[in-house]
């Protein structure tokens, strides 16, 4: 590639995904990250009851990401081909597990609110 | 606690990341020079990868341009992605949009084919009786794909009794898959072609062939089929290094390859495909039987680029491709003339990955041109080919002019290695960059 900018990057997600759904996307991640920040602000510390729910969703959330993008790629674990494709395995299970787990703490400490004891 | 804080960190660092970026999309990109302002009359001939391109680059820099495109087809096809519908992992209508989805505003688009190009009085004429004065000029036709030069062939016979053509266009590929699904159901002979002149894609009947065999394996099962691979070169790649990991891979996979076969005729009745086979200075017809063929036709410049003294006088004189500079694609008589694409007669470089490098050069150059000075963009013969080697798999060759591999990501991508994430790439990034590339955004 000639000129890999940010820029150059926003203009291929928003072509991926359509400039409205891509946005939104953006956008969800922000909200879901801001409330997560508000809460443990807010509550001044980690909830361990919370977080051991948030650990337990962490495998569901990696497989059910690989899985999806198996799914929207006609592929499987059978084309995993070098050290790369690992790594990108990997990376797509860490992004799913840590996104569902911070969701899963944030839904959590939004519903349930402050805990007293 | 410590991982799940260390994973909050590094997503507040990737939501930190897309900040900036909304950012710098709001407030521009600072490098963005200001617009030159011309009176200058643009023609673009072609609306397609390369014509489409360079309206919204062109577009973005000038401030007063006539810019016309010239071309009649309505639908704008995403031609990469062909090979996946012939492969039916995608429909046909994965990969057309309209022309005018991706024109910039203050670009008119003629809806007609260009009938003429006068390089002497700097005209191009419609076949309506349009005539269009012009100070620079862009050829970017694309090729024709001679059918006819295969006796016994033609278009109707696609997608029935086991033939295949998925250049043609989406519905052909749709077509092309119906005849190649049976094959990879029923088992058979398979036989995949490529035609002597230069092409678009190189590595796409290369594709095919493993796709196909890919997917018969995984149908009918081995042993039940067999490829071949036929091509009237002696070697499987135009760059030497990839062609000899090719061999291998045939080797590995059990695809047969006819080398020094040019396809001729086809018996659609007897399912025979007769070629012209050359050992040294000796030529010989041979038939080789299929249950599956995939045609490739011979390609050639369009007859309006063939019949304006565009084209080059000593080479591919068959073929007709544009007289133009490697380096700058600038016409080498005309110096308002730049080709672009598939018509350009460079050497390779019948790809969109080369359309995306050749459009920066000629907006360098023309613009510089119109402001009285020299562009000093160049192009190097960049083309890239995700070579899928089966569903799942693809290698991510890139190369140039010279034969060298110029991998984007080396150390990390390997680029004669089969791997998911290069198939990754063609299958989500790869239309996403080609319509960037379009709006002149990549």
């Amino acid at each position: 590639m000639n000129e890999l900018t940010l820029e150059t990057m926003i203009a291929v997600f928003e072509e991926m995904f359509g400039r409205g759904l891509f946005w939104v996307m953006v956008a969800v991640a922000v909200v879901i990250t801001v409330a997560y920040i508000y809460v443990l602000v807010r509550d001044r510390a980690m909830s361990m009851r919370k977080f051991l729910w948030a650990q337990l969703s962490m495998p569901f959330g990696a497989i059910a990401a690989v899985l999806f993008v198996q799914a929207i790629t006609d592929s499987g674990f059978r084309d995993i081909g070098g050290p790369v494709d690992l790594i990108v395995l990997l990376g797509v299970a860490a992004l799913g597990a840590g996104g569902l787990s911070i969701l899963v703490y944030t839904a959590q400490s939004l519903l349930r609110g402050k805990e007293t004891s | 606690m410590s991982e799940l804080m260390r994973v909050a960190t590094s997503r507040r660092g990737f939501m930190g990341l897309g900040a900036a970026g909304l950012a710098a999309a709001v407030a521009g990109s600072p490098a963005q020079a200001a617009k030159v302002a011309t009176k200058a009359k643009i023609v673009i001939i072609g609306a397609g990868a390369a014509g489409t391109a360079i309206a919204n680059r062109l577009a973005d820099r000038l401030d007063g341009a006539e810019i016309t495109l010239v071309d009649g087809r309505k639908q704008h096809l995403y031609q990469p992605g062909l090979s996946l519908v012939a492969a039916g992992l995608k429909p046909a209508g994965y990969v057309t949009s309209q022309t005018t989805d991706w024109l910039p505003s203050g670009v008119s688009l003629v809806a007609e084919r260009a009938a003429a190009i006068d390089p002497e009085a700097k005209t191009v004429s419609t076949e309506g009786g349009q005539v269009l004065a012009y100070d620079y000029l862009i050829v970017a036709p694309g090729l024709v794909l001679d059918y006819d030069a295969i006796e016994g062939f033609s278009l109707d016979m696609v997608g029935q009794n086991g033939i295949g053509s998925l250049y043609a266009g989406p519905d052909y590929a749709a077509k092309t898959w119906q005849a190649a699904q049976k094959f990879t159901e029923e088992g058979g002979v398979g036989l995949v072609m490529r035609p002597e002149t230069e092409m678009k894609c190189a590595g796409a009947p290369l594709k095919h062939a493993f796709l196909v065999d890919d997917i018969a394996n995984r149908g009918v099962g081995s042993g039940k089929y067999e490829m071949h691979y036929a091509a009237p070169q002696g070697s499987l790649f135009g760059v030497p290094i990839v062609a000899e990991k090719v061999r291998m891979l045939f080797q590995d996979r059990g695809i047969e390859t006819h080398m020094q076969h040019t396809l001729k005729s086809v018996d659609p009745g007897r399912k025979r495909a007769t070629f012209e086979k050359k050992t040294g200075d000796e030529v010989s017809l041979v038939e080789l039987p299929y249950d599956y063929l995939h045609v490739i036709p011979p390609q050639r410049a369009p007859e309006v680029i063939r019949e304006s003294g565009l084209s080059w006088g000593d080479k591919w004189v068959d073929q007709g491709w544009v007289e133009c500079d490697p380096q700058t694609m600038r016409h080498r008589r005309y110096p308002e003339i730049f080709a672009l694409g598939d018509v350009a007669g460079v050497p390779k470089g019948k790809t969109a990955a080369s359309v995306k490098f050749q459009v920066p050069v000629v907006e360098d150059h023309l613009v510089a041109a119109i402001e009285g000075k020299e562009g000093t963009a160049t192009y190097d013969g960049y083309t890239s080919c995700p070579l899928i080697t089966r569903v799942g798999r693809a290698m991510l060759i890139e190369f140039d002019y010279k034969n060298n591999l110029v991998p984007s990501f080396p150390g990390v991508i390997a680029p004669m290695e089969e791997l998911w994430i290069s198939w990754l790439m063609k299958e989500i990034a790869l239309k996403a960059t080609y319509n960037a590339m379009l709006r002149g955004k990549a």
